[in-house]
């Protein structure tokens, strides 16, 4: 399979992105995620003035086929989330990396440095593919 | 995971169109395709049609001058005013009224049957038929290896098909089946499926499977006839209401409080199961099968528990976001008590009890059941 990888993101082995927009991260799930998803119906929201850590679980994003985590990929306080997920989870499919779920407030802009480069991410991602399913 | 999963004679052809190989009942089949994806497999059935390689499904053949009052000892439903010709849906009880299958019954002959059964259930039912033939002259054979089974499915199904066939398939109403052929291929055609559309279920020599496929769906193409996986296939029952062996209904639970009681005849006389299912009928169940539509947010889905009052009552059998309405609905066991139109009842999601409402069945009526 051939999936998209946005260059200007950074990538968690969990299949989660952080993208830097100004002083905020974005973050959301890869495409290799939304595709292995299958249809998304359903996200789980978090609440804004939430902190996170890294590797934490923020968000449940449900599918026709199961329910699936979404871990951070930096750590911070969530100062923004994607409320037009609520309606339209869809988005996710579609867009997966226009459809940011939170933005946070890094308290360490140095974990970006922990998460792979699209390139690093699309080889592990066809690792995983070789590998898995 | 030691065990071979099968693998049906379309394989290939699931690959190449992009299915997503998962195991099911022992088979390998395709749950969805990539490119369309269960939601717009699901709405291609709804409004066009769609095509479902269902060969894992079993057919079973019951011949003989006792095959009658053979099958009306093995099955719950009366089939004495059956016409040849005639389809009917059925259940295989135990003695103690717990489903052993569903069952599709066709009258192919005055003593001639074909009994349709589910995948992971074909060689259990097959022993049950044999341990329960003794005293009847009747011959039941497995012709499922031999046999391919296709489910073409949907409002235009009838178009589709009518371009591979010279029968004239106005001749073939709901719930009977005829023999023709079919791209050139001999097929009995059962007017027959489960997904709550009109449509057709096809059974033709397994060697065919690849010829039968391609030309089905090259006769659909310019209709939006879609290639189906299991996904689809499992929204498109559920809406309706359908019931799943494994889910529903299975070993544990009697066709009344699944409410599957207009399938159950107590006047034709005795068969497997009768007298347990009798007192169900006559005392009432314990629990039964409802419908519950989310009041909270959230997906139900099959396995989570039912709570009233923080007290766990019962067990949701199938949820989801129905695709045709876009409401996050189920089905679900609860106690009797609970089981009335309007009755709030909470779904347990990941530790968290979420408000939900008993509410009326079938969340989708069946094309065959509008006026």
């Amino acid at each position: 399979m051939a999936y998209k990888y946005d260059p200007t993101a950074r990538y968690a082995k969990t299949h989660d992105w952080a993208r830097v927009e100004g002083d905020l991260v974005a973050c959301g799930i890869s495409d290799y995620a939304q595709h292995a998803l299958s249809d998304v119906v359903y996200i789980e929201l978090p609440d804004v003035g939430t902190t996170i850590t890294q590797g934490q679980v923020y968000s449940t994003v449900e599918s026709v086929k199961a329910a699936e985590e979404v871990y951070a990929p930096v750590s911070g306080e969530i100062v923004e989330v994607n409320e037009a997920l609520a309606d339209a989870p869809e988005l996710l499919n579609s867009d997966p990396y226009g459809a940011w779920i939170i933005k946070v407030r890094p308290s360490d802009l140095s974990e970006l440095d922990s998460l792979m480069d699209a390139a690093a991410y699309e080889a592990f991602v066809q690792e995983e593919e070789k590998g898995g399913h | 995971m030691a065990e071979t999963l099968k693998r049906t004679a379309l394989y290939d052809e699931h690959r190449r169109l992009g299915g997503r190989m998962v195991p099911f009942a022992g088979w390998e089949l395709p749950v969805q395709y990539d490119g369309t994806g269960p939601t717009v497999e699901h709405n291609a059935v709804r409004t066009q049609a769609g095509l479902f390689d269902i060969d894992h499904m079993g057919q079973v053949e019951v011949a003989g001058p006792d095959a009658l009052p053979f099958l009306q000892r093995l099955q719950v439903s009366d089939l004495s005013d059956l016409p040849v010709r005639g389809a009917r849906y059925s259940l295989m009880c135990y003695a103690d009224g717990g489903v052993v299958d569903d069952i599709f019954v066709y009258r192919l002959g005055d003593q001639r049957w074909w009994v349709i059964v589910n995948a992971a259930n074909r060689h259990k039912d097959v022993a049950w038929m044999q341990a329960h033939a003794v005293g009847f002259d009747v011959e039941i054979r497995d012709l499922s290896d031999e046999t391919y089974m296709l489910a073409l499915q949907g409002p235009l199904a009838q178009a589709v098909l009518q371009r591979l066939t010279p029968l004239d398939l106005n001749t073939v109403p709901f719930h009977t089946c005829a023999e023709a052929e079919v791209a050139g291929i001999p097929t009995l055609i059962g007017a027959t499926g489960y997904t709550g559309e009109y449509g057709y279920e096809l059974f033709f020599p397994a060697g065919e499977a690849v010829t039968m496929w391609r030309a089905l769906l090259e006769a659909g193409r310019a209709d939006g006839l879609l290639p189906c996986g299991l996904a689809a296939r499992d929204s498109l029952r559920f809406e309706p209401c359908l019931p799943l062996y494994g889910h529903e209904i299975h070993a544990e639970v009697d066709p009344i409080s699944a409410r599957l009681g207009w399938a159950v005849s107590f006047a034709k006389g005795d068969f497997v199961g009768r007298d347990a299912l009798l007192k169900v009928k006559l005392e009432g169940p314990k629990q039964v099968l409802v419908g519950f539509e989310m009041v909270d947010k959230g997906v139900p889905r099959g396995d989570y528990p039912v709570a009233v009052d923080g007290r766990v009552v019962g067990k949701v059998t199938t949820g989801m976001k129905a695709p045709t309405s876009g409401r996050f609905v189920g089905l679900a066991y609860v106690p009797v008590a609970h089981s009335a139109i309007g009755s709030p009842i909470d779904i347990v999601i990941r530790d968290q009890p979420k408000r939900a409402v008993v509410v009326k069945r079938p969340f989708y009526t069946p094309a065959y059941r509008r006026r």
